[in-house]
């Protein structure tokens, strides 16, 4: 990824604002590794995949959006509904399957879901969003909403034809939407080379007449800079932008995983760009915080994340006799 | 202490062998340390550790294959005692039947070609089914064929493409022959003047329109209805005995005109007018000459007429049907001396004839029945 | 026939055609978005005329992406709007049913309740005219046996007038199956005709000697059918499913109780099809009912083949009605 030239960083964010973002990524990286945990203790079942290493596209695009936004999500999207504002426990308890979580335990970790933080999932089907986020921004186009409409996919979505549908139509349409392109090399097990004829996803872009950007995604100031740019370009035109942001996953695709597929130096060489201490660095050496503001922070995602965890254990199982629920709206009567 | 088990990393993943461990008893391991490499079907996988503290024992030696859920190895904290909350997914629960709750199995025969709707009809009737012959496709017993059979017209098993009036008849030549076979029939018979009833229906039915008009078979039946409520005894079957029944069901017989017969029943025939009975016949006769009669209308019959009507022979001697007790007959009105008062006289006469069951009832009951229904036609006024 | 002023006299096309001009007119989120929906007037010709009354924003063509535009349509049914989407043919409907199947059935259960999907998707189907075996078949069980879907099948004129409006109403996504082959079609509807209801079969002609149930194509086939039937003395009653998910069960048990007899015809291929369902539901609730066994017409199971003679044969025409009920009919 050599050819990526990363967006520079300008600013320094203020303490407050680094913090926010630093605290966000520190967040996840624990929320992660205590899911990892209770996986292992059954606790959580089904697919796990973790966002470990790639926090700072997350924390970075999210908050350059508004509340008013809609944002649609892959199946690894925990770190993304954190930092939206989902509660942790309402996300801990969706993946226990407790009736206090966020989709009511009927999705689990693939399918996290809030109305209110506009959060549309947790879609497991590889681009199957992408047409809907294009609807979505739509609707709002007709609508004269003032929102836009994030959606954030793999590099293995971009090989898929719904990609390819959607990118057209979002400019056929002019409707504004964010692309959020989260390339971590890897599709499951299948490195971007074996995948994509043209591995320089920013080219997809111009075949659409879509504006591009691609920048360093184990940068968070950096994505933020350019998520920020890209949302003005939206708002300033109405049109659809594409942000390819380069990341890796530190951990496995899912739980069960034995990387088969990749060098474990290759992993190793990527943790040297982990985005968490390099902004935790950053901050520290511009005297931004101290040491005392980072213990307090991990003291606190620690606690965060326990809280978390307690109340998906305190979560109820809905009753068998409910299972017919949440079929069809109109027999709700919500 | 804190426990390090072999980890579940699939819902697919049931064990896994250890390859190899990375640390030591004295080791410091904190969270995310690689500690073990466990063989899995999937390949070799890297097992974290999420705690921190000191290896104190390895429980599970290299090349060892141990179930998820395998305590491996313990681990000393500092800050010791992990809480352990066991929560089980609910029991998922299934009905079960309560200790001696009976299952009601309907009665359905089984290995008999017949509709499901026959052989439902079959057992509330008490029909035995493999009397009958079916006229369905294939050969299946349908409702029309029980419904025939409950009239005791059993059609019986016979050549395919005979007419179906012959089997009506063959069928009416089985059940008269059972009746004649197992009851003991005994027959009374007395005339009665039929004047002063023709007057009363002229009178009577010049006040209807013609399609409402009353035929004096309606005065029949209700004499005979009435007739019943007096000498209950007649108005039952015989089955185990004598069975007394509530409703006065008459069963009216009609001649096809392809031979055999069809006995609809005219339900509670006490409770109903002359005009609510003709208008029942006029319904009833129709269908049964075309078949196409209810099951209700064939079945519950408590107690037949045979009336021969004008232009036939005088007197009838009915055969009864089963389970029922007895039958009344009559014959064609005629002109017939009679004397009366000490004067001679010609009047319309009518023969009626009772045919009973000598097991349920015996000559005395039947003479009460005929006087009674004698005694109504003498007075049409009164019915 | 001469329109009278109670009725009027319209094409299935112009009764579908001014369902849709109604919905739009009523329900101001709605918008037809479809392949050559507007500038060609729609391939059938069915929204010829309402691109120029109602303009580009609620006419809208899209390019040859089913699951881009089904998508597009499902995603602006999240977001406040009511998309009618037009599928040109129920064999390009396969394009797009992972947007269907995945997303629209499947949103309001994955979210616990929270995100409803009032989306309406029309799609063009039947055989029987000469369109080979990528442009006809009759597959409306694929799309029922999705729970989360509302599957219409509009059999009728007056289906094909009134569906759409109430399907529009509907917090979740319904599939409405309109047939081509009957387009040139005249009928006699209610001058004031209108929405329908989208939950109750209908039946559509009394009769007392055996039940013809039937959906879609099937309807006009059974009912003239049944016509014939009765100079030969049989009085068929003729059941049009409507709904084929969620399926009235109460008014074909109703039927059975009253006939003791079932013929269940449709164009779909006979396995695994709607009538296997609408059997199977019959043996479970009212097998005692029963005179006789229940007995299907389905569609031979073959792609449908070009040659107008061996296309007939590949689905059940009225005769065949006739024939089997006459069997299941007949006495010794």
């Amino acid at each position: 990824m050599e050819a990526i030239k990363p967006i520079q960083t300008t600013l320094l964010p203020d303490k407050t604002y680094g913090m926010k973002l630093l605290y966000q990524m520190m967040l996840i990286r624990r929320f992660e590794q205590k899911s990892a945990e209770l996986y292992t203790k059954e606790k959580i079942r089904g697919f796990l995949h973790l966002y470990v290493g790639e926090e700072a596209v997350a924390v970075g695009v999210m908050n350059s959006l508004s509340m008013k936004d809609n944002i649609l999500c892959t199946y690894r999207e925990h770190g993304h509904a954190l930092v939206r504002g989902v509660s942790p426990g309402a996300i801990m308890a969706e993946m226990y399957g407790k009736q206090e979580g966020c989709s009511r335990g009927r999705g689990g970790s693939m399918h996290l879901f809030d109305a209110k933080t506009k959060f549309f999932g947790g879609n497991a089907i590889v681009a199957g969003h992408l047409p809907v986020a294009v609807g979505m921004a739509l609707a709002a186009k007709k609508q004269k909403k003032d929102e836009i409409t994030c959606c954030f996919f793999g590099e293995g979505a971009a090989a898929e034809g719904e990609f390819h549908e959607a990118m057209n139509l979002a400019t056929l349409w002019s409707v504004p939407v964010l692309f959020v392109c989260e390339n971590n090399l890897y599709a499951m097990g299948t490195a971007i080379r074996f995948s994509h004829s043209v591995v320089e996803l920013e080219k997809k872009a111009p075949g659409y007449g879509i504006d591009v950007a691609a920048v360093d995604g184990m940068d968070v100031l950096a994505v933020e800079k350019a998520a920020k740019e890209a949302i003005q370009k939206i708002k300033q035109t109405g049109k659809p932008f594409f942000l390819v942001c380069n990341t890796y996953r530190f951990r496995a695709h899912s739980m069960f995983d034995a990387e088969l597929y990749r060098e474990k130096t290759e992993v190793e060489e990527w943790k040297k760009r982990d985005p968490i201490p390099k902004l935790q660095e950053l901050l520290m050496n511009e005297n931004i915080i101290s040491k005392t503001d980072m213990d307090a922070m991990n003291t606190q995602v620690e606690k965060e994340v326990q809280q978390a965890v307690d109340f998906a254990e305190a979560g109820t199982w809905e009753p068998v006799e409910d299972l017919a629920k949440y079929l069809y709206r109109e027999k709700e009567k919500l | 202490m804190i426990e390090f088990r072999m980890p579940s990393l699939g819902a697919d993943m049931e064990a896994g062998t250890l390859v190899e461990w990375l640390v030591e008893p004295g080791h410091n391991v904190k969270r995310g340390d690689i500690i073990a490499v466990v063989d899995t079907q999937k390949g070799l996988i890297d097992i974290e550790v999420f705690d921190e503290g000191t290896i104190s024992k390895l429980l599970v030696k290299e090349n060892e294959k141990v179930p998820v859920g395998t305590l491996m190895a313990l681990i000393k904290s500092d800050d010791e005692i992990l809480e352990k909350k066991e929560e089980s997914i609910p029991e998922i629960k299934t009905e079960k039947k309560k200790e001696g709750e009976q299952i009601k199995i309907t009665e359905i025969p089984r290995g008999i070609n017949a509709s499901p709707l026959a052989k439902k009809m079959a057992a509330e009737k008490g029909i035995d089914l493999t009397a009958i012959k079916g006229t369905g496709e294939g050969g299946a017993i349908t409702k029309v064929d029980v419904e025939k059979a409950i009239t005791g017209l059993i059609a019986p098993p016979e050549e395919k493409k005979t007419a179906y009036s012959e089997n009506i008849r063959m069928a009416v030549a089985a059940a008269m022959s059972k009746s004649n076979r197992e009851i003991p029939h005994y027959y009374l018979e007395t005339k009665v003047d039929m004047s002063k009833a023709l007057v009363w229906l002229s009178e009577a039915n010049k006040e209807r329109p013609v399609r409402q008009r009353l035929l004096p078979v309606v005065l029949l039946i209700k004499a005979v209805a009435r007739a019943l409520t007096e000498v209950p005894d007649l108005n039952s079957y015989w089955e185990n005995g004598l069975q007394k029944k509530t409703d006065i069901n008459i069963g009216f017989v009609v001649s096809l005109r392809g031979g055999g017969l069809m006995i609809p029943a005219i339900h509670n025939a006490d409770k109903k007018s002359v005009d609510e009975l003709m208008a029942v016949l006029n319904d009833i006769i129709p269908r049964a000459r075309a078949m196409k009669l209810r099951s209700s209308e064939l079945s519950e019959t408590t107690f037949t007429i045979t009336n021969l009507g004008e232009g036939n022979a005088e007197t009838v001697y009915g055969v009864i049907y089963p389970p029922q007790v007895a039958l009344a007959g009559f014959g064609s009105i005629t002109e017939q001396p009679w004397a009366e008062t000490g004067m001679l006289d010609v009047r319309p006469v009518m023969n009626i004839t009772l045919s009973a069951d000598h097991r349920a009832t015996d000559g005395a009951t039947g003479s009460r029945f005929l006087m009674a229904v004698k005694n109504y036609l003498g007075e049409p006024g009164s019915l | 026939m001469m329109s009278t002023n109670n009725t009027i006299k319209l094409t299935y096309r112009e009764a579908l055609k001014q369902g849709i001009r109604d919905a739009l007119l009523k329900e101001e989120k709605s918008f037809l978005l479809g392949e050559d929906v507007g500038r060609y007037g729609g391939a059938f010709a069915v929204s010829k005329g309402l691109l120029q009354e109602f303009g580009p924003e609620r006419i809208m063509d899209v390019p040859l992406s089913e699951s881009g535009f089904v998508g597009a349509g499902i995603g602006a049914a999240l977001n406040g709007m009511r998309p009618i989407v037009e599928v040109m043919t129920v064999n390009f409907s396969l394009l797009a049913m992972d947007q269907i199947v995945n997303n629209a059935a499947t949103l309001l259960h994955m979210s616990g309740g929270q995100m409803n999907v009032p989306v309406v998707i029309r799609i063009s189907c039947g055989i029987g005219r000469q369109l080979a075996a990528q442009h006809s078949h009759s597959w409306e069980p694929l799309f029922a046996h999705i729970p989360g879907l509302k599957v219409l099948s509009a059999g009728t004129h007056e289906d094909a007038r009134g569906m759409l409006l109430t399907a529009l109403q509907s917090p979740d996504p319904v599939i409405i199956f309109e047939y081509t082959f009957m387009l040139n079609t005249e009928a006699e509807i209610p001058a004031n005709a209108g929405a329908v209801d989208i939950s109750k079969a209908r039946v559509r002609r009394e009769g007392k000697d055996i039940s013809i149930i039937t959906y879609g194509a099937g309807v006009y086939k059974a009912l003239d059918a049944a016509k014939e039937l009765m100079a030969t003395g049989v009085n068929a009653e003729v059941i049009d499913l409507r709904i084929l998910r969620p399926l009235d069960d109460e008014t074909i048990f109703n039927s059975v109780r009253k006939t003791h007899r079932v013929l269940l015809v449709e164009e779909a291929w006979g396995a695994v099809n709607i009538s296997s369902e609408v059997s199977a539901r019959i043996m479970e609730n009212v097998f005692y009912e029963l005179d006789a066994p229940v007995q299907r017409l389905g569609g031979v199971e073959i792609p449908i083949p070009y040659p107008k003679h061996l296309e007939d044969a590949s689905i059940p025409q009225k005769d065949d009605i006739i024939n089997k009920v006459t069997k299941m009919l007949q006495h010794d």
